[in-house]
């Protein structure tokens, strides 16, 4: 038995629950009831006992916790054998993690231990005679596998902005504590810092809004102009592969088949025609926006609003209209 | 150094995706294949470190008679050796599969260093490196953007969101690599001359001592049950002819009022 509960990994960076494993907790739920299962949420991180009470909402059954100082920097040996011993020992059936950074690496790692499949990525998780089915995009978007799992547990990574966070009534468990077995002179590979990149701008694979600018922003210094609208907008700076192999925007920024992958409420392209690659990357954004000179562009087909027009004369107008919208709202 | 990279051949980025007939997986009748693009980054790496610090560079891929051209391309880069892994029992493994394949036939090796692209494009799974490093028991760095050598003693930046983890540690290691470490070569005509006269060895489950019901189909964790093409996306209001100041007004107003997403 356990192989209906439902057990879901929740990530910590800097004293904070990240918002993707919110989205993750609020789904498992929803699969765990489908599958007549217990929800059990398993926290990471000195200092998270006290961040739990912001799971109460999303009514987890029990709540497992490590506070162990090894665990305050993401260390994917440390990790993987602490998910797959709490696995092994509550016997889920199923596992989830957001495909965030930690999630990617974590998810594998741990899935390998215990010989079992990985979906990654997902979109959406149904239960269909009480098992689990799950539809990713592939390559890059252009198509989307259902993909059926063989065998105990099964772990899934959730893309992050997708699953909405839903309060289903609320329980508050005691925490558990769990203990980290793990002398770190043992660890040959180690993490030992985190040094934020340039600026501390959002992430553009986390962020709600996204406005992105491609090979019609000419060079580096008229990122300017999205900079403004995206912090106008409380939103993240994107660029198309164009933009980043001009060299005028870090890689960090690309959006598309080689780049991030993203899925924000808004998507602003802005000077971007639209080519596959970076269709890739952004088409499951909930509303997409295109500014563009040319009418016949190809992200016209499938934004939702679209400006024909010189993106000089229109960004400046843009923020200047949202940040008016802002100040009175 | 001895340092093997895994590489994996998929359809070009361009690939105008087609349904094929089963209903779950990609029609290849006019696929062009490619080596996967993070691949590059990974053989790249191998050979400045090779080019630096001595030693061999060797390249593996798992797949049917095509992967030989993948092989070749990478030997014509300037890696020394390439095993092809090929068996019928290969056919249909997922990353589980892949990953036991693959960690059979590097583990008699002996390599200090194993790169692998971050993902392959196309399944774009991430999860063939981590798990081989698990198979292997190997430490992993996935996703670096930079490294760095001081003897044998690495420090490797990791991509994160909005931030980079540094990771310090020993060979030996598995590391995947992203866009950004490095900036791929093309093959020489020289390189591509040379490749020719390389060794590509082709070896399968019974010479790696796999039972073929732990791989392929038989020992799928996942399987694709159908592959269909994303709901299109009809195109929407485009506002054009129009004063860029009325045109930017009436946007704001279209995403407060009707989309509701500001």
């Amino acid at each position: 038995m356990g192989h209906q509960d439902v057990l879901v990994f929740v990530e910590c960076r800097g004293g904070q629950i990240k918002r993707p494993s919110l989205e993750a907790l609020s789904e498992g739920g929803r699969v765990a009831r489908a599958l007549g299962g217990k929800l059990l949420a398993l926290c990471a991180a000195p200092g998270v006992r006290d961040l739990t009470a912001q799971l109460a909402d999303l009514g987890p059954d029990r709540i497992l916790v490590a506070e162990d100082e090894i665990l305050s920097l993401y260390q994917p040996e440390v990790f993987a054998t602490f998910l797959a011993d709490a696995v092994r020992s509550t016997e889920a059936g199923c596992v989830l993690l957001s495909a965030t950074a930690m999630g990617k690496d974590l998810g594998p790692r741990a899935a390998a231990k215990l010989d079992a499949g990985l979906a990654a990525d997902c979109t959406q998780l149904e239960v269909d005679g009480g098992e689990l089915r799950v539809k990713r995009p592939v390559f890059s978007g252009k198509a989307i596998a259902t993909v059926r799992f063989s065998g105990h547990p099964v772990f899934v990574t959730l893309r992050p902005n997708v699953f909405p966070v839903e309060s289903s009534g609320g329980k508050s468990p005691q925490p558990e504590t769990l203990k980290v077995e793990w002398d770190p002179s043992r660890l040959r590979v180690k993490t030992v810092k985190i040094e934020a990149s340039q600026g501390s701008e959002q992430d553009v694979s986390e962020a709600s809004i996204v406005v992105s600018g491609g090979r019609a922003m000419k060079g580096p210094e008229n990122f300017s102009l999205i900079r403004d609208l995206a912090q106008a907008l409380g939103g993240a700076v994107g660029a198309s592969r164009a933009a980043v192999d001009a060299g005028w925007i870090d890689h960090q920024y690309q959006v598309g088949q080689t780049g991030k992958v993203v899925s924000p409420n808004l998507y602003i392209a802005c000077g971007i025609s639209g080519a596959i690659q970076h269709l890739a990357g952004m088409s499951s954004s909930k509303v997409i926006v295109a500014i563009n000179k040319d009418a016949e562009a190809p992200i016209f087909k499938l934004a939702d609003y679209g400006i024909v027009g010189d993106l000089y004369e229109i960004l400046p107008r843009l923020t200047e209209e949202v940040r008016k919208l802002k100040g009175n709202s | 150094m001895k340092i093997a990279v895994c590489v994996k051949q998929v359809p070009d980025t361009e690939t105008k995706v087609k349904i094929a007939a089963d209903g779950r997986s990609l029609d290849e009748a006019s696929v062009t294949f490619v080596v996967s693009p993070y691949d590059e980054y990974a053989v790249e790496e191998a050979l400045r470190i090779r080019d630096q610090q001595g030693g061999e560079v060797v390249a593996f891929s798992v797949g049917e008679e095509r992967v030989a051209s993948a092989l070749r391309t990478i030997l014509a880069m300037g890696a020394d050796r390439a095993v092809h892994l090929k068996d019928t029992a290969f056919h249909g493994s997922d990353a589980v599969g892949l990953s036991r394949i693959l960690a059979a036939a590097l583990k008699p090796e002996g390599f200090d260093l194993i790169l692998f692209g971050k993902q392959a494009v196309g399944t774009d799974r991430g999860q063939v490196g981590p798990r081989v490093a698990e198979l292997l028991g190997l430490p992993h760095v996935s996703v670096v953007t930079k490294l760095t050598w001081e003897g044998s003693r690495f420090t490797a930046q990791r991509e994160i969101e909005g931030a980079y983890e540094i990771v310090e540690g020993d060979l030996p290691v598995v590391l995947t690599a992203q866009k950004g470490l490095n900036e791929p070569r093309y093959a020489s005509l020289k390189g591509i001359l040379a490749a020719k006269k390389k060794e590509i060895r082709v070896t399968g489950a019974a010479e790696l001592g796999l039972d073929p019901s732990t791989l392929g189909v038989a020992g799928a964790r996942t399987r694709w049950e159908k592959l269909e093409l994303p709901p299109a996306r009809s195109a929407g209001k485009v506002l054009k002819d129009m004063d860029p100041a009325a045109a930017a007004a009436e946007l704001v107003r279209l995403l407060r009022q009707e989309a509701k997403v500001i």
